[in-house]
């Protein structure tokens, strides 16, 4: 920077700009931004479907009759029931809609534990350093050692004996969610931290006298926390993929208590070899592109974030040429 | 120009070099940047060609266009002719086979610059190879020849050493021999001294120079020191803003100066021995002050990690300052400067002997205990850039130390704030911006501000103002010099820069290798060195004047 004339003031961009996803939107280009715009539009519709499934779902999520009898079992898709029925005559759209707000507030629950206890401890860990550094790090390898599905098991059965209601499912699979998680919070924060730690502007805060707990929140914590939307939407898909696993092998929610991707798609197993395919195919369409669009999200703002590999609008002169 | 080859071991000759109307610009997020703007020289063989400016004049990426290394995000216009070769026009495979044949280039910092798991004989040799077909034998033949060249120590043996068993004096020489390996008609030396302390500065200058003579190699010195281009360049570029500013042969440069910015550009240049702030002094002043810092016996080690003894790096090092008197301290790196700062201020601890900061005795440093006596503490950091917390505003910064220690509420507080930037020369205005916003020199005063916050009594300033350029140093250098009249304080002045020190300071201790060489009146220090490496290291510095240098560098020359 040239240190003989002051700098022109940048004028401040309105609020709306500087958060994270929408200043992401303006500086992307090509196909980053293609990327970014697919990510966010299926993000967008799960994010909708979730919180406008009891008025887009034309029957509930444990509807098994209704004014005109019993749901047919097993019915291929059209008519009363667009995309058929189940084995025990639930209606696919249904679940498959319904499951979206299971999902969501699993995916909310278990990234919002994490990133407190996550990000605290980083903190702590990184800034104090010591005896207790060392037992954290210790820790949170042990927890990095267990395959993630098998602790999230574990949990799902210390938590809620393996079977629950509405709630207690979802706390059951977000706390063990959050389990796996929170060293992945921990592991950045405390680098960051540690990091900080040595920089100037920290030490600059010991000469002047600040305490310890200010300068670990009011210096440390604002600057260690920037790589955070990032992970935040990268666990969110794996949220999503844990709780559907755990669905899947049969530690989920009930389906009276509320509709689950995973379990569906356990149902579906049996329906596979005949011939049935809409039981397992709309469930497993909903998981695949909730995740492909949350980890899209979370894979261009990971480029837009570094500048050497964000891409840019080219450059409308032609004369002469770059060279690399 | 014709298009030809040389042949390997003939001496390169006519215009080596010639670059003409270049324009780069680079694509960033706020649009395209213009860093260069139709800039034009020449360079013949075996001449050094100097081009200075501060940082962004766009010195560096002129330099860079010459062997085709520039960014993604940058395109070149205008025409870089190298011995017949347009180097913008030139695909992957054709740069290739010029870089290394017709061009080198030498980096700043020596350490980066070799591939830490080859040894320095591989990445000669590959360079060599890359180039028509040589033997293993005989490429390793002519590694070991050009390392003797560049003054390498036992060639045979060391061609096979890996670069962290050389100083960074010798790693600068054997980037250096690598660039010379193919006898390239054209060096770019980009900042070649920079990391590199003044008296290995004054070695490597030597070899440029011996390599000039020898190989007729035109050499494009690119540096901000106008003491290395005084006593290594023929003609001299200035640069601007993108621009050339001026281009005169080096004598003439320094004699008249002809646009009003390079006259501006060597006035702020610190001279050794010009407005030295200890002219006429014979005894050191204030000596019925109290005593603020006292060092007797120092010891400062740091542990060594596993199998290796403990570093110290402050040996035995006793000194006093008393109130009111500014102590300059001066050595080069790693001669533990910078660790008697820090201890004094707290953020290193001491080991052994006793140093007594306000009365306290830092050998039994307790946080709790000394966090009172900092508010009688200012510390002015090295880079600017990194001292100020991202996320807050320079107000906000500024106001740190005062609300820290409870004086005052925010409101009241701002309006000390005010005050201070006002004593700093900042617009009031600047409180509320980021310190992204500020340039380099407008965030070391904000840094001063922050320092002065609570009316200190010491202030400890480390390199205040090396990662500045110099027509900003002069600035703040002048600023540091009112206030500390004005508000009296005392100050220890940490530096590598003997000129710097000798303007700012009455009383200098002279470092090197963690011991107090010598001490004394700075001018007395500076005019008639007592101790061996003080002569040494003062003879070593360039002084912006060709003629000046030329009569040091041969005195210095005789003496080592």
């Amino acid at each position: 920077m040239s240190t003989t004339t002051a700098p022109l003031r940048p004028g401040k961009r309105p609020l709306v700009s500087r958060l994270p996803i929408v200043s992401h939107l303006r500086m992307s280009a090509g196909l980053q931004r293609g990327m970014l715009v697919a990510g966010l539009l299926l993000s967008g519709i799960f994010v909708l479907v979730a919180i406008l499934a009891p008025l887009l779902a034309p029957f509930g999520y444990a509807q098994i009759s209704d004014a005109a009898g019993d749901f047919p079992t097993q019915a291929p898709p059209g008519g009363r029931f667009l995309w058929g029925t189940t084995v025990g005559g639930y209606d696919v759209l249904s679940r498959t809609l319904w499951g979206a707000q299971t999902a969501i507030l699993v995916i909310i629950i278990a990234v919002v534990f994490s990133l407190f206890l996550g990000v605290f401890l980083g903190l702590l860990s990184g800034y104090l350093g010591g005896w207790l550094d060392r037992v954290l790090v210790v820790l949170a390898d042990a927890i990095y050692a267990f395959p993630s599905l098998l602790l999230a098991i574990v949990m799902s059965i210390v938590i809620s004996k393996g079977q629950s209601s509405l709630w207690g499912g979802i706390m059951a699979a977000a706390i063990s969610i959050t389990v796996v998680f929170i060293p992945q919070y921990f592991r950045v924060i405390r680098a960051e931290t540690v990091r900080l730690k040595a920089e100037p502007f920290v030490e600059s805060a010991k000469v002047v006298g600040a305490s310890t707990p200010r300068i670990m929140f009011k210096h440390v914590f604002r600057n260690a926390t920037r790589t955070l939307p990032l992970i935040f939407t990268l666990n969110a898909s794996e949220a999503l993929l844990t709780l559907a696993g755990l669905g899947f092998l049969g530690f989920g929610i009930e389906p009276t208590k509320a509709a689950e991707w995973g379990y569906d798609l356990n149902r579906a197993m049996s329906d596979a070899t005949s011939g049935i395919w809409w039981t397992g195919v709309f469930p497993g369409l909903a998981i695949v592109l909730t995740v492909l669009g949350l980890t899209l999200v979370g894979e261009s703002m990971n480029d837009l974030a570094d500048p050497r590999l964000r891409l840019r609008r080219k450059i409308k002169r032609t004369a002469g040429k770059g060279t690399a | 120009m014709s298009e030809h080859r040389k042949p390997t071991i003939a001496r390169a000759d006519g215009t080596v070099l010639s670059i003409e109307e270049l324009e780069v610009d680079f694509t960033t997020d706020a649009g395209i940047v213009a860093a260069v703007k139709g800039v034009s020289f020449d360079v013949a063989a075996g001449e050094v060609v100097a081009v200075v400016g501060e940082s962004g004049s766009g010195k560096s990426v002129t330099a860079r266009t010459v062997l085709g290394l520039l960014a993604e995000t940058a395109t070149a216009r205008g025409a870089v002719v190298l011995r017949g070769n347009n180097m913008l026009t030139l695909s992957g495979s054709e740069l290739r086979a010029v870089r290394g044949e017709d061009v080198a280039m030498v980096f700043q910092e020596p350490s980066t610059a070799l591939n830490p798991v080859y040894t320095v004989g591989w990445q000669i040799i590959e360079g060599i190879r890359a180039h028509g077909k040589v033997s293993k034998k005989e490429a390793k033949a002519r590694a070991i020849d050009v390392l003797r060249k560049v003054g390498i120590p036992e060639p045979e043996k060391r061609v096979n050493y890996y670069p962290h068993q050389f100083s960074g004096g010798q790693k600068q020489r054997v980037i250096i021999a690598a660039a010379l390996a193919l006898n390239p008609a054209l060096i770019v030396a980009d900042e070649p001294t920079t990391a590199l302390d003044v008296t290995v500065q004054a070695e490597i200058l030597e070899l440029l120079r011996e390599v000039r003579d020898e190989f007729n190699t035109g050499i494009v010195l690119i540096t901000h020191n106008m003491g290395v281009v005084a006593d290594l360049a023929d003609r001299v570029v200035v640069m601007y803003q993108g621009k050339v500013v001026e281009t005169a042969p080096s004598l003439e440069l320094f004699a008249n100066p002809r646009e009003d910015y390079t006259k501006a550009l060597l006035a702020a240049v610190p001279h050794l021995g010009r407005n030295s702030a200890s002219e006429g002094m014979v005894e050191r002043a204030k000596p019925d002050k109290p005593l603020l810092v006292e060092a007797t016996n120092l010891n400062i080690t740091y542990p060594g990690r596993m199998g290796t003894p403990a570093f110290t790096a402050v040996n035995n090092v006793s000194l006093q300052i008393r109130a009111g008197e500014v102590y300059g301290l001066v050595g080069e790196s790693g001669s533990g400067k910078t660790t008697i700062g820090r201890a004094i201020a707290g953020l290193n601890k001491t080991t052994g002997g006793s140093l007594k900061v306000l009365g306290y005795e830092m050998l039994n440093f307790k946080e709790r205990s000394f966090k009172k006596l900092r508010q009688d503490i200012g510390f002015v950091f090295q880079d600017p850039a990194a001292s100020f917390n991202p996320q807050l505003s320079i107000g906000e910064c500024v106001a740190e130390p005062l609300i820290v220690h409870g004086h005052g509420t925010a409101f009241e507080a701002r309006k000390r704030v005010d005050e201070l930037l006002e004593a700093v020369q900042l617009p009031k205005a600047f409180a509320d911006r980021f310190p992204h916003e500020l340039s380099g020199g407008q965030r070391q005063r904000a840094s001063l501000a922050r320092a002065l916050a609570l009316d200190p009594k010491l202030l400890i300033a480390d390199e205040p103002t090396s990662a500045l350029d110099v027509s900003v140093q002069a600035k703040v250098l002048e600023l540091f010099k009112e206030l500390q009249q004005e508000l009296g304080f005392a100050a220890l002045f940490i530096s590598h820069d003997l000129a710097v020190v000798d303007m700012l300071s009455t009383w200098v201790g002279v470092l090197y290798r963690g011991e107090l060489v010598e001490e004394g009146i700075g001018s007395q220090v500076m005019g008639s060195p007592a101790h061996p490496y003080t002569k040494r290291l003062i003879a070593s510095l360039p002084v912006p004047d060709p003629i000046e240098q030329e009569a040091r560098r041969i005195a210095f020359l005789k003496a080592s």
